[in-house]
């Protein structure tokens, strides 16, 4: 054989296959460590009082009657905090223009958001700590709070910073092509507002902090559920002013993550620092009321968009401008501008058009801080493009299928790029088109709408094409100034009796990391899966690398598995090489023995390699040192970002007396290069699909003029449930990333890319003998006899 | 959160009950399956100091029937209501209502007592006791008095029960063989408070002579019998010639209200509509 063996090829391959998670077993046995079950000795709980006004003036704290409570350890205001905390401004430099104003941990003379904490209750239990901060008396006044995003640059509209000028956090203008020819030749222009409702990310578990500073070694150690821990070892030391090998960061089980987990939050950071104060143990745990008014929102964006078409279905400009709030402060580090940014980036994307104009602006508000959940600007972008598209499509009268057919870059371009300046290596959105159509029976459904509409009975399919952003480079946060590592490590080790313990920086919060790292490892080694045990989260113990997050975890953390396993391979036939009098080259290892190469035939158990290794060295020769460690980093460098793509599909039915939309089915089709495990990935496509979903129907954190959030629960924030939720039927292309050998890129976010946007083209296809346009989500029952003029009075 | 601290007894006979109410006057409160009071507690709404468990007193359990009526101790689970063969037989109304009443682990726990004397307005369970024209038996200090069921929803989460009554028993009257019975609500998700909801009930099976009971729930601050509605079915030649007629008269009978889910206006499309399909329904059923 010759040249570098393919993963697919590796004897006792596991890339490709679909078997069980190994945490699975222990979470399902109730015996996973989240947060929340942690308990240290002379631990407190912190309860923090929030600010019940969206803009107020703190005048003052009276925190007596609160000290005097039952078990209180300590009652501590944002003013008092500063002493232990730093504060930060959550600005990157690539980002230009980008502004944030000092976020402290705690409010210290003014409260920007409903929910904003202002003082925090330390007690020994947390129903004594919320005893006990009611008790807290804090005296407001009240601010004119800035609510609405569409006046929020008015000159009559108050500046939430007055130092900052203005409210406008940021804003990115593009303009690519000949744009005004496009249109002025244009057969047809089309053009709408797209509206997408302010939501969260409802993670299962929630928000959960528990910091112990140890003064007897002058080291802070944060329990946390979150995706990067790496980077908050960097955040905490940086504002608690240690030294970063002073903190170590232990991730733990974490139940749900979707980038909610991935941000610096104030109450988060304020545990830490009351830990240093108070010198013990203090464990924060959100409830869900805090969850809704804390936990980053995303989305709230009011799109305008046109789009000029030719009468032979040609596509031949895309033009849009984008508005989002994102509350009193960009996020820090990762700031809140990315996904008004990533609008602009990915808007046509999928399409030949080279004519391109954008503008987005980002705007402060009084509401909850605004940054990136799962698909961050892909729905938006997806929603946009993909509903310009069936309005052009309408406008000629022409099949959305077909005029997709006609305007998707073609399969034999790449490689290639798009007006905003994305870099795609290989793409295949033909190919997933036609795999789509035949999975659907694209023909039949329409034929079975058409009989059905003749009984008052209204389906609509939808369609939406849709690129995805994974495997980033440093060109996402790194050249911008976070220390946010774009590369992972991972150490790969075979002990005394030949198992294997894998260290890696990817981070798992559900979705499969430490199965995918199990695999790759144990294929690029060649031993069975059960040898494998792999180590994450956990600043002291894994190597130095991202976390999981923007689609990463497979492509770039699986690489360095792979690359790590391969030199632990290429260590141990070294060893074997020695002990057997044979070059290394002439072996391989199948099943945990080392077999001659190419054959079945069996040499040496890994066991008895390891048991020499380290129990007789003093057979082997005297020149000779076994090095069963291995460790590798891997970072891609020749595209900025790994595109994937895919198209998505909706069937569904609109009862037009009532509003209500029944989904009936979904597809989804998409191309995230080598699959490692089918059943991870099609579960994070049908996972990533409910949440656009949800968004789609039911999601919607609602604010009042006031800037108070009307529905933080979970009786009236609606998340999808199963009862609701179709079939969702996966389908796969596969082109893998030549960027690495492994190929994968990554399939996170895709579902969540393009769900809403079927989902709101095929509600308009239903509703297409009534001749209503919706370009509003969520999709209620209220918008759409709205629409429809039906109302009662 | 976390709930207040309050004490907590359970409660082995009525009487008991009864007596540890009395004593606890206005810091007292009842819990049974406690699946809406739990997360009142929990929410800080309610600061009871004492809780009295009236989930396992022998007086409120058990499903009997004689020649006349079904009667339902105030202790029954949903989900024994669900999978009683009696209510199945004499109330099928119930059975068809109670799939809709939540989730199961909530049905598993919640008590049909429970449910009524909290009068959520978006309760299934009220309406039905309208539509099936029950009767309530609650015991006080005073003894024991019966409401009829028109007579005990008083409005938001408000009934004829005093602070120191317990709900006991409901009794129902077995429904003959052709009376017809509807139940449908509209729900964003399946288990949800219903936007709009209609309980129906029709005796007789000729055209003239009909009575027919349509209770809405989920639209006003309580279950209403839309008897405007009700009269211009009834008094026309056919109950579909009185439809447009009925649905117009909904705006006499209902209050709908705004709140999170849908504005008043929609509420009353969905009303009009939930009640044309009842109808529909109701109709088919003396055709099959």
């Amino acid at each position: 054989m010759s040249g570098p063996l393919s993963p697919l090829d590796r004897p006792n391959s596991y890339i490709g296959r679909t078997v069980p998670r190994p945490n699975l077993e222990r979470l399902v046995e109730g015996r996973g460590t989240y947060v929340s079950d942690m308990t240290l000795p002379r631990m407190g709980h912190v309860v923090f009082v929030r600010s019940p006004y969206a803009h107020a003036r703190i005048v003052d704290i009276d925190t007596g009657a609160a000290k005097q409570g039952e078990g209180v350890i300590a009652v501590v205001t944002g003013a008092e905090l500063v002493e232990q905390c730093s504060p930060w401004v959550g600005v990157l430099s690539h980002l230009k223009g980008l502004k944030s104003a000092p976020q402290h941990a705690m409010a210290v003379d003014r409260a920007c958001w409903q929910g904003e904490a202002v003082c925090a209750v330390v007690a020994n239990s947390r129903a004594q700590a919320e005893d006990a901060a009611e008790l807290v008396q804090v005296q407001y006044q009240e601010l004119e709070p800035v609510t609405d995003m569409r006046t929020a640059l008015e000159p009559h509209i108050p500046v939430i910073h007055a130092e900052l000028g203005d409210n406008l956090a940021f804003e990115r203008s593009l303009d690519a092509g000949e744009v005004d020819k496009a249109f002025s030749e244009a057969d047809a222009v089309a053009e709408a507002e797209f509206v997408f409702g302010r939501h969260t990310g409802v993670t299962l578990e929630a928000r959960a902090v528990l910091a112990d500073w140890n003064p007897g070694e002058r080291r802070l150690t944060v329990y946390q559920g979150t995706q990067a821990p790496h980077m908050m070892q960097n955040i905490f030391a940086k504002h608690l002013a240690l030294e970063e090998a002073q903190v170590r960061v232990v991730c733990k089980d974490v139940g749900g993550s979707f980038g909610i987990k991935v941000h610096v939050y104030a109450d988060e950071m304020a545990t830490a620092a009351l830990s240093k104060r108070l010198k013990r143990p203090v464990k924060f745990v959100a409830d869900r009321i805090e969850s809704f008014v804390t936990d980053i929102h995303a989305r709230d964006h009011i799109c305008k968009g046109r789009i000029a078409v030719k009468q032979d279905g040609t596509i031949t400009a895309f033009a849009i401008d984008d508005l989002t709030g994102i509350g009193p402060y960009s996020m820090y580090p990762r700031t809140s501008a990315i996904e008004a940014n990533q609008v602009v980036n990915l808007v046509g994307g999928p399409y030949q058009a080279r004519n391109y104009r954008a503008r987005a602006r980002v705007v402060f508000q009084n509401k909850n801080v605004m940054c990136q959940y799962r698909a961050v600007g892909h729905p938006i972008a997806c929603s946009v493009t993909e509903g310009l598209v069936d309005l052009a499509a309408r406008a000629i009268g022409m099949d959305p299928l077909e005029i997709r057919s006609r305007n998707l870059i073609k399969d034999d371009a790449y490689p290639t790029d798009s007006p905003s300046g994305l870099k795609f290596e290989s793409l295949s959105h033909h190919a997933s088109l036609a795999k789509l159509k035949q999975m659907m029976d694209y023909d039949g459904l329409r034929a079975e709408q058409k009989r059905l509409r003749r009984q008052g009975i209204y389906r609509g399919i939808g369609l939406a094409s849709f690129i995805e952003v994974t495997n980033p480079s440093a060109a996402f946060y790194g050249v911008g100034g976070a220390r946010i590592s774009s590369q992972d490590g991972v150490s790969v080790r075979m002990d005394a009796t030949g198992a294997i313990i894998v260290q890696t920086s990817l981070t798992e919060q559900g979705q499969g990391s430490e199965a995918l790292t199990a695999q790759v490892v144990a294929s690029a080694l060649g031993v069975t899966l059960d040898k494998v045990r792999v180590i994450l989260g956990d600043t002291d113990n894994t190597p130095y690398g991202g976390g999981t997050w923007a689609s990463r975890g497979a492509g770039i953390g699986g690489e360095a598995a792979w690359q790590a396993g391969k030199a632990l391979r290429m260590n141990i036939l070294e060893v074997a090489g020695t002990i057997l009098q044979t070059v290394p080259d002439m072996l391989d290892i199948d099943q945990g023995v080392v077999v001659d190469k190419g054959t079945t035939r069996e040499r040496i158990g890994l066991d008895e390699v390891a048991r020499i290794a380290y129990f007789r060295p003093d057979t082997l020769p005297a020149d000779f040192q076994a090095e069963l460690l291995a460790t590798r980093h891997y970072v891609p460098r020749q595209y900025p970002f790994a595109f994937t793509n895919g198209i998505q599909a909706s069937w569904l039915e609109v009862d037009t007396e009532t509003g209500f939309i029944t989904l009936l089915n979904h597809w989804c089709v998409e191309d995230c290069g080598t699959i490692i495990n089918p059943q991870l990935v099609d579960e994070q496509i049908r996972g990533g699909v409910v949440q656009g979903l949800g968004a789609a129907l039911f999601e919607h954190c609602r604010y009042d003029e006031r800037g108070q959030l009307t529905n933080g629960t979970m009786a009236d924030y609606l998340v999808p449930m199963a009862s609701e939720m179709p079939d969702i039927e996966v389908g796969h292309v596969v082109s893998p990333t030549l960027e690495s050998e492994l190929g994968a890129k990554g399939a996170g976010e895709a579902g969540t890319a393009g769900a809403a946007a079927c989902v709101a083209n095929a509600v308009n296809d239903a509703l297409e003998p009534f001749d209503v346009t919706i370009t509003e989500i969520p999709l209620t029952p209220s918008l759409i006899l709205n629409a429809l003029g039906r109302r009662g009075g | 959160m976390k709930a207040y601290a309050f004490d907590y007894v359970r409660a082995a006979t009525l009487v008991e009950a009864l007596s540890l109410l009395e004593r606890a006057g206005e810091g007292g409160k009842l819990i049974a399956g406690g699946q809406s009071l739990v997360p009142a507690l929990n929410l800080r709404l309610l600061a009871p100091q004492i809780l009295i468990d009236i989930a396992q007193l022998p007086e409120l359990r058990g499903i009997t029937s004689d020649d006349t009526h079904i009667h339902l101790g105030a202790g029954t689970r949903h989900a024994e209501l669900a999978t009683s063969a009696l209510v199945g037989q004499h109330v099928p109304l119930l059975q068809t209502a109670i799939r809709h009443v939540a989730h199961a682990a909530i049905r598993n726990r919640g008590t049909l007592g429970g449910n009524l004397a909290h009068a959520d307005p978006a309760s299934e369970l009220p309406a039905c006791m309208i539509a099936l024209e029950a009767t309530m038996l609650v015991v006080g200090p005073k003894g024991e008095r019966r409401i009829d069921a028109i007579d005990f929803f008083k409005g938001l989460y408000e009934t004829a029960l005093e602070a120191d009554d317990i709900l006991v028993r409901i009794s129902i009257a077995r429904s003959p063989a052709e009376t017809r019975v509807h139940f449908n609500e509209l729900a964003r998700r399946a288990g949800d408070y219903a936007m709009a909801g209609l309980a129906m009930v029709m005796h007789g099976t000729q055209p003239q002579g009909l009575r027919i009971r349509p209770v809405f729930f989920g639209i006003g601050d309580r279950p209403t019998l839309a008897s405007h509605a009700a009269r211009c079915l009834e008094q026309a030649a056919d109950p579909m010639a009185g439809l447009a007629a009925a649905q117009q008269a909904l705006s006499q009978d209902l209050s709908p209200q705004e709140d999170l889910q849908a504005d008043a206006d929609t509420r009353m499309q969905l009303a009009r509509v939930l009640l044309k399909r009842g109808l529909t329904d109701l109709l088919a059923q003396g055709r099959g």
